[in-house]
Parts: structure tokens; C-alpha cells; sequence
């Protein structure tokens, strides 16, 4: 009789259904009750049952609506997606579990009991997050200790940036060469120029004054599009039958990896200086745009090199045969094939940079977090770390994403194969 | 008539084993010889030393009079005048094969990029395969990615073809369409030289054969000699059993 009881099967489908339902949504009530209303319903039983009673019954529960084949097709669905095993059952209530506990008030604390209105802190009443901090910093958190009346001239040059970016998309390829040649070679002058000031009567605002999110996509932005060459050109360095070449590039992209940011950071920013000669200077934060160059180029390099050495060696010996010289080989036939191979290792490279530029507070310099570290410092806002470093993560992922999104269309968008 | 390609004693050795032993070998223009031999006999390697995609370490060898060793200058010169077949192919996978084709014309001729996309469809057309241009070689068959192959090193107009293995990668119903291709190559006075086991194209198109064991000739002798009348035992076994 148990033994039937526990083969669920076709014939008693009904009752094993109704059975397995009722199961299933005590399990689902007690942890709602648990979670919403305070009240423990097997709190009658022994501790650890009572703690994994929802689980329990749950798991029982699907365990007698798994019924391969019923003809129900939301039952099937049920089956296959969430319920195909013993263990799988498990782990999908595991999960739901989860969610059903921690969403709701994580939803209840950013939006339900939040604060979105005022400008002091004496406005957050509620018990949820207190909004008005990032709102009443909005302005310095992207722009840092920027003026105000010359913020505009951040804001021209970032218009000027993303609508470029989004024309390569859409005009014609024809057009499309010169714009990428302009965002490459003279958009980076005019907006350095026009951002720090000092000519054409603007007035001059110095680096320290930088900061905020634009601060994080400036040095971000020159970061990336000078280590990706140096980085190819290491790779090629590595591999190259010059010892004196290869040597170096070894010990350019070892010693590099083999240091932490932080302290290259801090060097460039203090030590470096030392070296100069007297009376050239050069500003802290170029100084930290070449340390973070230098630093994720390494990386790049042994990305790029392992896209290198998946090639084989075939297509060096095609390009050869046709009498192609060593760059042309590598620009032409070898690199563009390696880097599509090595397409996700470059995102990681470049993710991997956006995220380290907060380290620069080390130096001084106060982008996204570390304008957000200074304003929670604020006698008049503290206790606002959690709202500060959550809008942060939340700003971090959207580029991060953005970021990530657009390299695997650029995989699918370069796939030649079928 | 003057040799196009004249090796002297040429010996080569991969660190300690020496795969190449003293070959000499003198290949006049218009020539076409076939290469056969066991498998490790040297017989990719000797011609993969003509373009210089191995290095040999004693001996010479000239290819139309310019001498190939370390110190040649520009070798990708003369690279550009040794057409090269693979057995593997070795299209270049990201490009289209119009693109396969015109490539080398545009950045090693310095062709205008139109001129060379004609002189790209001309040869396509040569081997028939026109119509797959704007596709990539992963779309194609074996067939036709060693067709367009052939394509791409007829696009630098060589004096010289050299063929390795070039039906060895492929299943049996495509072999003839690419020997039909080298054939035509053969009978429009190209100088080839092929390493191949397909013996009935060596009888039809070879002026002389080449039997390689062990990293030497052993025997070279006119096409018809060379089965009908093969002198060493070794060539004798090595026929007997392929033929």
C-alpha cells in the first residue's frame, strides 16, 4: 500500500494532483505567513522540522504531481522546466523560497517604504531608503567639484561623445570610417581642451576639480582605447623571434601583472613625480590615465596572445605563401581573427577596468564611489553609505551591462561561421 | 633553357633528425613534377623549403635566380612569385572569398581594390566557382574551399605553383573536381610541383617524377619510366602497393 503511495502514476492522476497540491501550497503558505504576517505555523514541531517543514512538504508535493506524460500541458511544463528530479524540485523551491522572502522587502526598502521627497536628511521619515541623498548630491556625484556654471561644457562634450557613437550605427559605412577616425584621434583633444579650459577665454578648471561619474568615464575612456593597442602590440612582442623584443615585452606584461593597482596608482601619484626632471610637471590625473593604461594593457596582452595561439598555423603559412610581410600578415589575416576569438576575455579586460577606476581615490581623485565616500562623510548626511554605494553598484552595472551587451553582439555580429 | 628552381645539396634537419638529405633538384619553366613517398618522407618539407615556410640549414636554392637563405632581403618577393596550395586549405576564415582573393592583389601588388576584385573573379570563374564569391569558406564544401584556395594563389599571377597534398583533406567525390582544376592549370603552361598520392593525375600531366623515402630522392626519372620501368626496389614496393 505505501509503495503505491508513493509511485505517483497516470491512472490515479486526480488524487495524486489534489494530493500533491495541497502539499505544495502548505509549503507555500507557511513560508508567507512566516515571512509577511509573523506567524510561525509549525512552530509546533521540533526545531530543525519545523525550520524545513515549507521544504518538506514542497518537496513531497511535487514529488506526487511528477507525472511524466499527463496530457496537462501546464503540468508538463511544471514537470520538465522545475520538477524533473528529486533534487531539481529541491533546488527550484529553494529558490522561489528565496525569492518569496528577500524580494519583497528588498522592494519594500528602495521603493515601497523609500523617501524621494525633500533636501535634508531630516525629510527621510519612512523606513526604507532615504533617496533624497543621492538627489540633493546628483550634481556633485556626477560631476564632482566641478563649477556649476561651467558643467555645461562636460555635458557638450559627452553629447558630442554619445551622439557620435550612436551615428556610427545608424549612417552609412562610408561615413562611418571618419567618424570613428574622429572619435579616435581629434574628439579626445577638443574635449580635454574644452573640459579643462584655460584657452578661447574658458576658464581653466583644474584636474583636481574633476570628479563624479564623468570623471569615471574620462579616465575609463582613455584608459580603453590606449591599452587595447599597447596591449596588441605586447602580444605580438611576446611572440616575436627578437629576443631583445620578447624579452622585454616578458618583463613589461610580468611586472605589471605582478603588482597590485593600488600601489601602481599610488606610485604614479607620488613617487613618479620624484623622477622627473626639475621643472617639467605633469598633471596627477594623466599620470593615473597612463599608470591604468599601462596596468590593464598587461592584461590585454595575454588575452590578446591566447587568441594568438589558438590560430593555427596554417593561416600564418597562407599568408606567407602569398607573400604578405610580417605586419601586413598580423593586421590583415592574423589579429582580426584572433580578437574575435578573444572577444569575451577583451570585455572582461575592459569591465575589469571601469571597475578599478575608483581606486584613484587613493591619489586624490574622487570619481562615482569616491564622491559618494565624501558626501557619506558629511555631518549633515551621515549614515547614507547603503543609498550612496547602492546607487553606485546600480550606476556601475548599467555601464558594465551596457557594456557587456555590446560585446556579445559584436560576436554574433562578426560569427562567419555556420 | 635556365632552371626556375634549382636546389643543391640541401639538407635540413628538424632539431636532431635530419629530414632532408642532400637533395638536389633542378625544375626548369613550364615543368611539372609529381612528388610521391611514404608518409615522413620529406616530400612537404622539400617544398616548403622553395618558399622558404621552412628554413633549410645546408645547401642552396635559387627560385628564378634569387637565391633563398637567411640573409635574402624581401623574401615576401619572392614568396609572391611561388603560388602555394594547401592540404588543409588554409582560407582565411573571417574574409569572404572574393575577398580570400583579392586581398594579397590589393595589399602586396598594390592592385587598385577594383582591378583586383576583376582579377579575383576572373580566376573564381577559371575554377568554377563564381557564383559562391560573396559567401565564407565555412559555408562551402572541401571541394570548392580547395578551388577557391587555388583561386586565391592564381590571384598573384605566380611563376610558380606549388601543390601539397592538395586532395588529401577531402572526401573521394570532391577529389576530381580539384584535379580537374590543377589539370587545366597544368595544360596552360604553369610550372607545378606536386606532392600527391593520386598516381592516375601524376600519369596524366607529370613531365617527371620524383620518389622521395627517408629525407632523399631516391629516384627521378620521366613520367612513363618512372611506372613502367622503375629502377630502385624501393620504388618498386612503394608502387606495388599504391598502384
Amino acid at each position: 500500500m505505501n509503495l503505491i503511495i508513493l509511485k505517483p502514476n497516470k491512472e490515479n492522476l486526480q488524487t495524486y494532483l489534489v494530493l500533491g497540491v495541497i502539499l505544495l501550497g502548505i509549503g507555500f503558505l507557511d513560508i508567507i505567513s512566516n515571512t509577511f504576517f509573523n506567524f510561525n505555523m509549525t512552530g509546533f514541531l521540533p526545531n530543525i522540522i519545523n525550520y524545513l517543514s515549507p521544504l518538506l512538504l514542497g518537496a513531497l508535493g511535487l514529488h506526487f504531481i511528477r507525472i511524466e506524460y499527463s496530457g496537462n500541458k501546464i503540468l508538463d511544463q511544471i514537470n520538465k522546466n522545475l520538477n524533473s528530479s528529486n533534487i531539481n524540485a529541491i533546488l527550484s523551491l529553494i529558490v522561489i523560497f528565496i525569492l518569496i522572502k528577500y524580494v519583497p522587502s528588498l522592494l519594500n526598502w528602495a521603493f515601497f517604504d523609500a523617501n524621494f521627497l525633500g533636501s535634508t536628511k531630516e525629510d527621510c521619515t519612512g523606513d526604507g531608503a532615504c533617496w533624497v541623498f543621492v538627489k540633493v548630491w546628483f550634481n556633485r556625484f556626477m560631476y564632482g567639484m566641478y563649477p556649476d556654471a561651467e558643467q555645461w561644457r562636460i555635458n557638450t562634450s559627452f553629447l558630442v561623445l554619445f551622439g557620435s557613437i550612436v551615428s556610427i550605427f545608424i549612417l552609412p559605412n562610408t561615413i562611418k570610417k571618419y567618424i570613428i577616425l574622429f572619435l579616435l584621434f581629434i574628439f579626445p583633444i577638443i574635449a580635454l581642451n574644452l573640459i579643462s579650459g584655460g584657452i578661447f577665454g574658458l576658464k581653466w578648471i583644474e584636474t583636481g576639480a574633476w570628479g563624479g561619474l564623468s570623471l569615471t568615464f574620462i579616465v575609463s575612456a582613455f584608459a580603453l582605447i590606449f591599452c587595447f593597442p599597447i596591449g596588441v602590440f605586447l602580444a605580438l612582442g611576446r611572440r616575436s623571434d627578437l629576443p631583445a623584443i620578447k624579452y622585454s615585452s616578458i618583463g613589461f606584461i610580468e611586472l605589471w601583472r605582478g603588482v597590485p593597482l593600488i600601489t601602481v596608482l599610488f606610485m604614479s601619484a607620488v613617487m613618479f613625480p620624484m623622477f622627473l626632471p626639475d621643472g617639467t610637471y605633469m598633471d596627477k590625473l594623466v599620470r593615473v590615465i597612463i599608470a591604468i593604461t599601462l596596468f590593464e594593457a598587461a592584461y590585454m596582452a595575454e588575452v590578446v596572445r591566447g587568441g594568438l595561439q589558438a590560430l593555427p598555423r596554417g593561416q600564418y603559412d597562407a599568408a606567407k605563401s602569398l607573400g604578405m610581410g610580417y605586419w601586413r600578415m598580423h593586421f590583415l589575416i592574423i589579429m582580426p581573427q584572433a580578437l574575435k576569438l578573444v572577444i569575451p576575455g577583451i570585455a572582461n579586460t575592459f569591465l575589469a577596468l571601469v571597475k578599478d577606476t575608483p581606486l584613484i581615490f587613493v591619489v586624490g581623485l574622487l570619481e562615482l564611489a569616491g564622491m559618494i565616500g565624501l558626501a557619506k562623510t558629511n555631518p549633515e548626511w551621515l549614515g547614507m553609505a547603503t543609498e550612496g554605494y547602492v546607487f553606485a553598484a546600480f550606476v556601475f552595472w548599467i555601464i558594465c551591462f551596457s557594456m557587456s551587451r555590446y560585446s556579445q553582439n559584436l560576436e554574433k555580429k562578426l560569427s562567419t561561421e555556420r | 633553357m635556365s632552371n626556375i628552381i634549382e636546389l643543391k645539396n640541401v639538407n635540413k634537419w628538424f632539431d636532431k633528425f635530419q629530414v632532408l638529405k642532400e637533395i638536389n633538384l633542378e625544375v626548369k619553366p613550364k615543368e611539372k613534377i609529381v612528388v610521391c613517398g611514404p608518409s615522413g618522407s620529406g616530400k612537404s618539407t622539400l617544398i616548403r623549403c622553395i618558399n622558404r615556410l621552412e628554413e633549410h640549414q645546408e645547401g642552396s636554392i635559387v627560385v628564378d635566380g634569387k637565391e633563398i637563405s637567411e640573409n635574402t632581403k624581401n623574401i615576401e618577393n619572392i614568396r609572391a612569385e611561388v603560388g602555394m596550395v594547401f592540404q588543409q586549405f588554409n582560407l582565411f576564415p573571417h574574409l569572404s572569398i572574393l575577398d580570400n582573393c583579392s586581398l594579397a592583389p590589393i595589399w602586396v601588388k598594390k592592385l587598385p581594390k577594383k582591378q583586383a576584385e576583376e582579377l579575383a573573379m576572373d580566376n573564381l570563374k577559371r575554377v568554377q566557382i563564381e557564383d559562391q564569391a560573396a559567401k565564407f569558406p565555412g559555408q562551402l564544401s572541401g571541394g570548392q574551399q580547395q578551388r577557391a584556395a587555388i583561386a586565391r594563389a592564381l590571384c598573384m599571377e605566380p611563376k610558380i605553383m606549388l601543390f601539397d597534398e592538395p586532395t588529401s583533406a577531402l572526401d573521394p567525390e570532391m577529389i576530381k573536381e580539384v584535379l580537374d582544376v590543377m589539370v587545366d592549370l597544368a595544360k596552360g603552361g604553369m610550372t607545378m610541383i606536386v606532392v600527391t598520392h593520386e598516381m592516375g593525375f601524376a600519369k596524366e600531366v607529370a613531365d617527371n617524377m620524383i620518389f622521395m623515402d627517408e629525407g632523399r630522392i631516391v629516384e627521378r626519372a620521366k613520367t612513363n619510366d618512372f611506372f613502367e620501368n622503375p629502377k630502385s626496389d624501393r620504388t618498386k614496393l612503394f608502387l606495388s602497393q599504391i598502384l
